[in-house]
């Protein structure tokens, strides 16, 4: 059995060592807002917490996340600026078909935890590894700028 | 429903009882028609509740209101990101006197008889076609649910209907106020039929149409609760993944699957005619058994075929093939004057949508059950009755929400597929495809291959215009019935055969050639606009350069009497700066125009070279009239997604094959745009009471044009073949090498010389 720490969970789980991270919330824990794309670490579907840093769970074996605090999107609104960031996405409604979302979502709350106030090229270098074939990106540079400072700079959607 | 097809049209004539509209059609809308005959929007047979066992109030096949006061809006188009679920229950809502955020949205299961989408004749969303077909019938629907429950209102007050009013599903009785709810009124409303001709609001009514109304599926897209096909879990669910033969018509020899089945997890090894898959608890030992697979394939006649080859073959028949014409006007033989001609070459493209293809199905000797993602939700039934044997009315589609769909889920391949491994097994199966799979067997973009050409009075203005493709049709592959009486996919000449510019003698033909050996291909954002749209728009960019105009005063110039093109052309030279002070050597600015789908834009792009043929977006301006705007939040994010698909295709992506298999397999060969390489976009609405034009392709459209005009704009080179050659725009050739052999290497498609 596999000790994991899990949305401030502990959690048992009896998987081979090898298998990802991904395999093992989807296929074994059910937290299906974690996405599987491409296997490889190219696109950040995948991405979620590991001690408040994003990393790519398609390819990091379960037993590198032992010890370790996990943090998916399912956890990720326990915290103010999990809220902060997910309401800026709304607000400003980055989604469209959503399947990378979540990850994009992960990534630009790690960002934003290492650095509140982010420039455009710490956008860039933090987000560059999330693709969005529905091209989002306008959308999510703005997201992560409202998350950062409330400052509306777009017009909100009417709830 | 009627629906008159007259080829020789350019419109449709579409017979709802309650309306007639006339829609421009295209490809994709042509594709559909013949496939599910007739189709009917308007009514539901079962009367005005649900059915025996669900008394709602259901005066149509769109609108459910229980007594609960619960409201469900049914969608007959999927939602794939493109915003279609907002808009169609935007729609619904307004006539409803309902707010978006009291109703819930349902897929629509597999219903031709209800849900057909009469512009594509067949339950299916495609072709920017879901605002133009809901537009009327949606509102129709809402609008009579609505009089149906003001009526029950009006007789339980003994008063006239005209004196009730509606606010978010409460009727007011005016004068008195008194006041009943929706939910307590659907039952009687049940009772009563539907108005022969539902009245519609004025616009300037509307609460909900034109305003950024926030979409109704997008809660669940930010805190990961909502849905994919790929998240769907059913008890006693297994996972299975598959590798298909590497080369298109070949066939599994043997595998050996020894080391497969020791590994811990894999529970069956699959075999289809054409392909293994590895059924496991979890992926990760479905993948792990299929990596541990030896296997034989028999390649089949296609083990030879590449892309090399099949471009030297467009070329070879676009000189000796039989054209097939598109559209003719006056006579270009009968013209002289200085003649410009160009010939372009675009590649083969895969979708690499977001979530992979996946399919979760359960067959049992009754019936069969189907959990996926598709555009196509009744083929999913055909083809699942052709593997099973199985009446259609045992098969039961349920739709999902859709990591993208771009056009790869108007094809039910993988859910036959899907269907042929589950029914080998009498558990529930969801299948899903690598990342790796998804690439080397998509259903590929066609390539093209175009000569163009004008001959120009003195003034440099086209008198004649010929543009003749070449390639292969989507169409007869997937609606042979619906080509044309003289062979014609019209898909392959939408945009070139109407040009928003005046041309006195036009002739735009065909030559068709097939993808040899069976290589699949299929829809791609934008169709065949995508395609043409580039020539022509580039190839105009090349006139104004030869006859020394600036491209906007050319297109001014050529432009005749189209007032919707002129608008858009104009708002874009404004809010872009357009040739207002000097750009930085190797900055260029270009321009593409077009009607895409029923609507206008005009779209003007940035880019900086670099010294070793780096192409770096700056900023770009899109301005839009798509008509009355139903929501104009969804308009802006489909154009800048648009345009950033179309621009991810130019940049990078190109499907090569070599020895009958595509060479590309993932991300980092089938490369796709990133934030970082993302200008800003701005989208500029040019206000229209028109009615509602097309707009989820519109931008990929343009992208492509604007882009490379911006190229030639900076570094003075033409490009004429996709996906950009950097080594082509390079000033240094060795700072091009050590920066090629850094990166990923751009693919090599058989280029122009």
């Amino acid at each position: 059995m596999i000790a994991l720490s899990i949305n401030g969970q502990d959690t048992q789980v009896d998987v081979p060592d090898d298998m990802p991270l991904l395999w093992v919330l989807r296929d074994v824990l059910g937290l299906n807002g974690t996405k599987f794309g491409c296997g490889m670490a190219q696109c950040g579907a995948c991405t979620v917490h590991l001690d408040g840093e994003a990393v790519r769970s398609c390819v990091l074996p379960v037993t590198g996340a032992v010890g370790k605090k996990i943090t998916t999107i399912e956890g990720l609104s326990a915290t103010d600026l999990g809220k902060r960031v997910q309401q800026a996405w709304l607000g400003i409604e980055v989604a469209q078909c959503g399947y990378c979302q979540t990850g994009q979502i992960m990534s630009a709350a790690a960002l934003l935890t290492q650095k509140p106030t982010p420039t455009d090229e710490d956008i860039d270098t933090a987000m560059s590894g999330n693709l969005c074939r529905c091209g989002t990106y306008v959308r999510i540079r703005a997201a992560i700028k409202q998350a950062a400072t409330g400052q509306i700079t777009l017009p909100q959607t009417i709830a | 429903m009627m629906l008159r097809v007259d080829p020789a049209q350019e419109e449709i004539e579409l017979q709802n009882p309650m309306r007639r509209e006339w829609l421009k059609r295209g490809g994709l809308v042509v594709a559909f028609m013949w496939l599910g005959g007739v189709s009917r929007v308007w009514g539901f047979p079962e009367g005005t509740r649900l059915n025996a066992d669900d008394p709602r109030f259901a005066p149509n096949a769109f609108v459910r209101v229980g007594s609960d006061g619960s409201i469900q809006l049914v969608m007959p188009c999927i939602e794939m990101g493109q915003g279609a679920y907002t808009g169609q229950a935007t729609l619904l809502a307004e006539e409803l006197d309902v707010g978006l955020d009291q109703i819930t949205v349902e897929h629509a299961p597999a219903n031709r008889k209800l849900y057909a989408n009469p512009l594509l004749g067949d339950q299916a969303t495609g072709g920017s076609t879901t605002i133009r077909f809901c537009w009327t019938s949606l509102r129709d629907a809402g609008a009579a649910a609505r009089s149906m429950l003001v009526a029950a209102a009006a007789q339980r007050w003994k008063v006239d209907a005209s004196q009730c009013t509606v606010t978010r599903g409460v009727v007011t009785h005016t004068s008195s106020g008194r006041t009943l709810r929706y939910g307590e009124l659907a039952n009687a409303a049940a009772n009563l039929a539907p108005p022969a001709k539902p009245v519609l609001k004025d616009p300037k009514d509307f609460q909900l149409i034109g305003k950024p109304m926030r979409r109704v599926d997008t809660p669940g897209k930010v805190d990961g609760t909502l849905p994919f096909g790929i998240d769907i879990r059913v008890p006693g669910m297994k996972v299975a993944t598959v590798r298909a033969c590497p080369t298109f018509g070949g066939t599994l020899a043997s595998v050996d699957d020894t080391r497969a089945r020791a590994i811990p997890g894999v529970l069956k090894v699959v075999r289809l005619d054409n392909a293994v898959a590895v059924i496991g608890e979890h992926f990760w030992a479905a993948k792990k058994g299929l990596d541990a697979l030896t296997i034989q394939w028999n390649l089949g006649a296609g083990r030879d075929f590449s892309t090399e080859q099949l471009f030297k073959d467009l070329a070879d028949a676009s000189e000796h093939g039989t054209p097939i014409l598109g559209r003719e006007v006056g006579n270009v033989d009968k013209v002289s004057g200085k003649v410009v001609s160009a010939t372009y070459q675009l590649p083969l493209l895969a979708h690499a949508t977001m979530e992979p293809i996946n399919a979760t199905v359960h067959v049992r000797p009754d019936g069969c059950d189907i959990w996926v993602g598709t555009q196509v939700p009744a083929r999913c039934v055909d083809v699942a009755m052709r593997v099973t044997g199985l009446p259609a009315e045992r098969i039961q589609v349920h739709n999902q929400y859709m990591g993208g769909g771009f056009g790869r889920r108007l094809f039910e391949d993988s859910v036959g597929q899907a269907v042929g491994i589950a029914r080998q097994v009498d558990y529930p199966v969801k299948v899903i495809w690598t990342r790796e799979e998804d690439i080397a067997q998509d259903r590929y973009r066609p390539a093209y291959y175009d000569r163009i050409s004008a001959t120009l009075d003195d003034q440099g203005r086209p008198l004649a215009w010929t543009d003749r493709t070449t390639g292969a049709s989507v169409l007869a592959t997937f609606a042979p019935p619906a080509m044309g009486k003289n062979g014609l996919d019209s898909d392959l000449v939408e945009c070139a055969a109407e040009l928003p510019y005046e041309v006195p003698n036009l002739r735009v033909d065909w030559v068709r050639h097939d993808m040899p050996n069976g290589v699949p291909i299929g829809w791609w954002r934008g169709v065949g606009p995508t395609h043409n749209v580039f020539v022509v728009e580039s190839f105009v960019d090349e006139l104004a350069h030869t006859v020394g105009k600036d491209p906007v005063e050319y297109r001014r110039a050529i432009l005749g009497d189209n007032p919707r093109a002129k608008a858009v052309l104009e708002l874009a030279v404004e809010k872009s700066g357009w040739g207002k002070g000097d750009m930085p050597a190797r900055h260029g600015r270009g321009m593409a125009l077009a009607a895409p789908f029923g609507s206008y834009l005009c779209v003007v792009t940035d880019v900086e070279v670099s010294p070793q043929g780096e192409v770096m977006l700056r900023r770009a301006v899109a301005v839009v009239d798509c008509g009355t705007v139903v929501n104009p939040n969804t308009v802006e994010a489909q154009v800048q997604g648009g345009l950033v698909f179309g621009w991810s295709a130019a940049m990078y992506s190109g499907i090569t094959l070599k020895n009958g298999a595509v060479e590309q397999r993932n991300f980092n060969d089938y490369r796709v745009l990133r934030l970082n390489q993302t200008p800003p976009i701005e989208v500029y609405l040019v206000p229209s009471k028109e009615s509602p034009g097309g707009i989820g392709e519109t931008g990929t459209v343009m992208a492509m044009p604007s882009l490379t005009n911006a190229i030639f704009a900076a570094t003075g080179v033409r490009l004429r073949t996709l996906p950009i050659d950097r080594s082509a725009l390079a000033q240094n050739k060795d700072a091009l090498k050590s920066v090629l052999s850094a990166t990923s290497s751009a693919s090599s498609t058989g280029r122009l010389a």
